[in-house]
């Protein structure tokens, strides 16, 4: 499938924003990665402990400021209503994170098709499938969940409670749907202290942006030494 | 005697499996927040991964608040590069 969208896409004179060609490259960098890393239990407790450090964090902070600077470029023009850019902050959030992540685990290699596949449905002007899509996608799931219910109750195939939590548990985590049980497991345990990161460096990011909204040089500097390194909930300087 | 043989080599791989996937999901519990795991031997397979589904499901909603908030802060384009001049400082 993989190959298929790189091989069709640049044949496409459509798709000709900035955000696809930057997709593409980012695509084909993970792609020759996967070729070369091979996942083994001593890579999973490393990239455990890669998501829980500062460089890491710092790396997917600058990304991300840049991924929501053409977000805004983009939304300006488009799309004004509120939850729709949240969702656009949330996609570019996530793509960011799958990038940083560096292709080593399936829901980020997940999370990029997804995106990629999603630009070309839309091109395409096919809205029902681009609803799936996005369902699928930014993981809002309250009509996800009701028709996963019926679909176990009909798949059940194993009885064992564990089985269906972990099934449970490969819709929640992107890209994980077909995987047996062990290989779930071992997205989750790696994706979870990525969703981890990723909170802490947006609500410090947050946390930047609403200071600064209307302060002075002086309390930016202060704002700064307590910033995405300690804990990013608490406010300890305030502009006066 | 085939027979048994099959039987007994897949109720081998079922057992290898099985404890690999008991070894994931204590990984998985460690994971967890501390709060949670309270007995945290006692802690049945199905249950911490019904706590890690909820888990995963709260840090998803946070980060769409989180993502709906900074949709409303990068309003204007001086704020967003301060932001980055500043996070480069920080670096």
């Amino acid at each position: 499938m993989d190959v298929e969208m790189t091989s069709s896409l640049p044949s496409n004179p459509v798709v000709n924003s900035e955000r696809s060609l930057v997709r593409r490259k980012k695509k084909k960098k993970i792609q020759s990665q996967i070729h070369g890393d091979n996942l083994n239990n001593n890579q999973n407790q490393n990239s455990a402990i890669e998501w829980k450090s500062e460089s890491q964090q710092h790396t997917y902070s600058s990304k991300l400021l840049q991924a929501l600077r053409q977000v805004r470029l983009n939304g300006s023009q488009s799309q004004t209503t509120t939850p729709k850019r949240g969702r656009a902050v949330r996609e570019a959030a996530d793509r960011v994170l799958a990038t940083t992540g560096k292709g080593r685990s399936r829901w980020s290699r997940a999370i990029l098709t997804n995106r990629l596949k999603l630009k070309f449905l839309k091109k395409n002007n096919i809205t029902k499938r681009q609803r799936n899509v996005m369902v699928v996608t930014t993981g809002n799931s309250r009509p996800k969940k009701k028709s996963k219910v019926s679909i176990f109750r009909l798949k059940s195939k194993s009885l064992p409670a564990v089985n269906r939590k972990v099934r449970i548990l490969g819709r929640l985590v992107p890209g994980c749907r077909k995987e047996p049980l062990p290989v779930i497991l071992e997205e989750a345990s790696d994706y979870i202290p990525a969703l981890e990161m990723q909170i802490r460096a947006m609500s410090a990011l947050t946390e930047l942006l609403s200071v600064s909204g209307g302060s002075s040089s002086f309390s930016s500097g202060a704002a700064a030494s307590g910033g995405p390194t300690d804990h990013p909930g608490s406010s300890r300087s305030h502009p006066s | 005697m085939s027979s048994r043989r099959s039987r007994s080599r897949q109720a081998e791989s079922s057992r290898i499996s099985e404890d690999q996937i008991n070894e994931l999901v204590s990984k998985l519990q460690q994971l967890l927040p501390e709060i949670q795991t309270r007995h945290s031997d006692k802690m049945s397979a199905a249950k911490i991964l019904q706590e890690t589904c909820n888990y995963i499901r709260n840090l998803h909603r946070e980060v769409d608040g989180l993502s709906e908030r900074l949709s409303e802060l990068l309003e204007t384009s001086d704020t967003a590069q301060a932001a980055l001049i500043r996070s480069l400082l920080m670096q």
